[in-house]
């Protein structure tokens, strides 16, 4: 058990936790913050997404430990003062989402992908969203609702 | 309803005892007005026949409490279909009030009454109607209270978004809540009720956004993975390596030495418990198990001859003329095979439940297609009464028919029995893969002719183990015959080496493919362009209007196939709902890669309660539909599956994706059809005839990877050296 000190959802936060456990499960079972999924336990799905220091990265297969001085977004650390954030609001405008278990990977990959291109091609899109899979079929609408979001941004500055 | 053979599930593992009473369920529900209502007389039966006590007058049934809002009580399930917006729609409108004012309670088996599962494209054609009808009752029942409380009679009163008044003195109002306070009434739909007709909608017809959208992008959406309860724990259970594969030998004792984990032997099941799930996965990777493994007598190559050699006799399911008359009068002939492979559902929330048992009292959530199946199951299993049983359903993360069988929640409750505590089943990954009923593979053997001018005179047709959904053609064939050999569900012992099932539309996408893929192929040898001729060989008014509108929408200008296009069409029904597609490809012809660049796709699926849903469930079909077209195949040998995982299952991704363009097509005279599953029959054969266009290669075989396609190109090429 060592003490790691991070931010989650921009709250300082202080665990003592076994470090080589994946941030998943740390995530879900020990901060109760179960917006975060599992989907296959080996980086290739993404329903696990969530932010670290503005970077996507998958939690099922991110070591605790990596998060040590750090700061770490989850989908319940997306609302600000009672409002959901652009892209939030864009995938339930465009109907991004069916069964809703991709969705937060969904929209912490596209977070992700919009701090560094904050006017992206299409096709910067698709290739950006590429690994994250949805089985619903949810995807010509979720290219749309990052489109319209990352306009959506643009306008607020 | 020859096409929902679907229907018919396994339920000979229930066990039968008495169940919640009307007088029950009414004191349950508290006060306010309750219509009791009734959808399916197959599903009553079924209770009926298996001696239930659950009612038989009722399955379902909605209330207007004292709050004014109106509340649905259906063993019905969401898991992204989005059912949850359109019986919403459907009861605001029928009921008169507002969207907003509509609460569907779903899936919990001791708040709702009895209900066979979530499947078959169901939902809105029989129980929509069962919905309608109650809340045009509910609606006459406030009509006859405000008459009496507003002292006018009812035929001046009007109805509108949860308020009855005069309509020749509009301050003379009063609300439904005000109707229903202090109330208890509680009537039965019987005669049948006068609904709304199209031109009367105010909210059916309209597209209206997903109404569980909020929860879903802020991850309050709660799955059964995301219920917590006090001092839980969660299980990691010892799995073979193979199916069929018996446990040899087994040493769990570096496992009894860890802290905070528990090994809990229970029967056949060997499961390790933690306060953590990846502890409780860490920890069972520390028992060592050998296991005898069965000579394996089939793989993924073999499976088909194998296949053909286990049927049983056929059964005849259509037949028209006389074949023997069909093969004299066709000039051309054309015999062909098509086979398809096991195909995961691959939801991405696997199976998942968290069981408690209190006393003699469980409950169970559970991720799943059938709450009442799943109760019955975990009741056996426990050696319970089914009344010791609740199932409740959160958000299911996808189903796609895989969640109609849920074993998970049966682990799950024996589980939190051994330990008196509640424990959480998660399957992983790998375990989804071995355990899922896959979609069977299947053989399809057809021999078709023509005549000179393009007729076509003689259809004889045989599926293998696939099932009979969809598998009657529905041109002007005079001479013809559709048969079925063996069982697609289960497992079919003897036939498919592990578990089968429903997956999307059942049987549909093998037999359309089959079907549309040799239509293709008569009309490249008639020299007919493929759209004309099936025009030719249909009178079928509703089908002509779904192709006709589709090759106008695509733009299609005639021409025989291969035309070097890549253009391709196919047509089918299911569940009511008449589908046409047209898609266009592009071929890599040194790599055999495929790019759907455009699929165009029209549907009539009679009255459309939510456009934007069944759009939405038309683009989700055709997406998913890339993937058994394209790469989806599970590999095995034997019992043992190796593909366990989404590196070697490749499932559709972002650049699959084509340009989709759906149209729904005007058909309001005709009842709401089938919607989630429509739309996806297609995929196989209008990728097949695109790719034929693209290069004059055809495959009969899906999935329809590069190896295929490139070997398909080769012998292409022989045959031209060979012709020319």
């Amino acid at each position: 058990m060592e003490n790691v000190s991070f931010k989650l959802n921009g709250k300082p936060i202080n665990l003592t936790v076994d470090c080589e456990r994946m941030l998943l499960w740390v995530l879900r079972t020990d901060l109760g913050l179960t917006g975060t999924k599992y989907g296959c336990g080996a980086g290739l799905c993404g329903a696990c997404t969530v932010v670290v220091d503005n970077k996507a990265i998958r939690s099922c297969r991110f070591p605790v430990k990596g998060v040590e001085g750090k700061e770490v977004l989850t989908i319940e650390g997306l609302v600000k003062n009672g409002k959901l954030h652009p892209i939030q609001q864009a995938f339930a405008k465009h109907d991004a989402l069916q069964c809703g278990f991709c969705t937060p990977g969904m929209i912490l990959n596209a977070y992700s992908l919009l701090l560094r291109n904050s006017e992206p091609t299409k096709a910067e899109i698709v290739q950006g969203m590429e690994d994250n899979l949805c089985r619903c079929g949810a995807h010509t609408r979720i290219i749309e609702a990052i489109q319209s979001a990352a306009k959506e941004m643009k306008g607020v500055g | 309803m020859k096409e929902d053979q679907y229907l018919e599930l396994d339920f000979t593992d229930i066990i039968t005892d008495p169940q919640l009473s009307r007088r029950e369920l009414v004191k349950l529900l508290g006060s306010g007005i309750i219509i009791l209502f009734f959808f399916g007389d197959r599903s009553l039966l079924e209770a009926r026949r298996r001696g239930r006590g659950y009612p038989d007058d009722f399955n379902a049934y909605l209330r207007i409490g004292e709050d004014g809002r109106v509340t649905c009580f259906t063993g019905k399930i969401e898991m992204g279909q989005g059912v949850v917006t359109s019986l919403a729609q459907m009861l605001a409108d029928e009921i008169d009030v507002a969207l907003e004012s509509v609460d569907m309670v779903m899936g919990d088996t001791t708040l709702c009454p009895w209900d066979m599962g979530t499947f078959g494209s169901m939902t809105t054609r029989f129980f929509g109607p069962a919905l309608r009808a109650a809340a045009a009752e509910a609606r006459a029942v406030l009509l006859e209270l405000a008459a009496e409380h507003l002292k006018t009679p009812k035929d001046r009163l009007q109805a509108k978004e949860g308020i009855i008044f005069d309509k020749t003195e509009e301050k003379s109002r009063v609300t439904y809540a005000q109707l229903a306070k202090g109330k208890k009434i509680t009537r039965r739909v019987k005669a049948k009720s006068t609904l709304k007709t199209p031109s009367e909608f105010n909210i059916i017809g309209k597209p209206v956004l997903r109404r569980d959208a909020l929860e879903k992008v802020t991850g309050k959406a709660e799955f059964a993975g995301d219920v917590k309860l006090p001092g839980m724990l969660y299980a990691g259970i010892l799995r073979p390596p193979a199916h069929g594969a018996k446990l040899k030998s087994v040493d769990t004792s570096a496992v009894e030495k860890m802290v905070d984990v528990r090994l809990v032997r229970d029967g056949d099941m060997i499961a390790v418990l933690s306060k953590t799930p990846d502890e409780a996965k860490n920890a069972l990777t520390k028992i060592k198990a050998e296991f005898d493994v069965p000579q394996a007598t089939v793989d993924d190559k073999s499976i088909f001859e194998h296949l053909v050699k286990s049927a049983p006799r056929s059964n005849v399911v259509d037949r028209g003329g006389n074949i023997e008359t069909g093969e004299k009068l066709a000039d051309i002939t054309i015999a062909e095979t098509y086979l398809n492979s096991y195909v995961a559902h691959a939801a991405i929330e696997t199976h998942t439940a968290l069981a408690k048992v209190e006393d003699d009292k469980v409950t169970v959530w559970a991720s799943t297609q059938g709450p009442f199946r799943v109760k019955d199951q975990v009741a056996g299993a426990l050696e319970l009464s089914s009344e010791n049983v609740r199932v409740i359903t959160p958000f299911v993360g996808g189903g796609f028919g895989g969640k109609t069988s849920a074993p998970q929640a049966v682990e799950a409750a024996r589980l939190a029995k051994a330990v008196g505590k509640p424990v959480q089943v998660a399957w992983s990954r790998s375990e989804e893969f071995f355990y899922d009923t896959f979609r069977p593979a299947a053989v399809v053997k057809i021999k078709s002719g023509i005549t000179k001018t393009g007729e076509i005179v003689l259809w004889d047709y045989g599926v293998y183990f696939a099932g009979s959904r969809g598998s009657q053609h529905f041109y002007n064939i005079p001479h013809h015959r559709t048969a079925t050999l063996g069982e697609w569900m289960g497992g079919s012992s003897g036939a498919h080496p592990f578990g089968t099932g429903a997956w999307r539309a059942p049987a549909n996408n093998t037999n359309t493919f089959a079907r549309e893929s040799q239509i293709d192929i008569m009309a490249s040898r008639a020299k007919i362009d493929p759209v004309e001729f099936r025009l030719k060989n249909l009178t079928d008014k509703r089908m002509r209007r779904v192709l006709e509108t589709a090759a106008k929408k695509f733009g299609w200008s005639p021409s025989k196939s291969p035309s070097g296009r890549g253009f391709g069409v196919a047509c089918g029904i299911d569940s009511g709902t008449y589908v046409a597609h047209i898609a266009e490809v592009e071929v890599d012809k040194k790599t055999g890669h495929v790019q759907v660049k455009r699929v165009v796709c029209t549907q009539d699926m009679g009255l459309v309660i939510n456009p934007q849903g069944a759009k939405i469930q038309m683009e989700g079909c055709i997406t998913m539909g890339l993937g058994y077209a394209l790469t989806e195949e599970i590999h095995f040998n034997g019992g043992k599956i190796f593909d366990k995982q989404f590196s070697t299952y490749q499932i559709p991704r972002f650049s699959w994706v084509p340009k989709i363009e759906t149209v729904l097509v005007k058909a309001d005279d005709i009842s709401a059809q089938g919607g989630g599953e429509p739309a996806i029959i297609c995929m196989g054969g209008v990728i097949a005839n695109a790719i034929y266009d693209a290069t004059g290669a055809r495959l009969l075989q899906l999935p329809m990877i590069p190896e295929r396609l490139k070997e398909a190109m080769t012998k292409r090429n022989q045959y031209s050296i060979l012709m020319t």
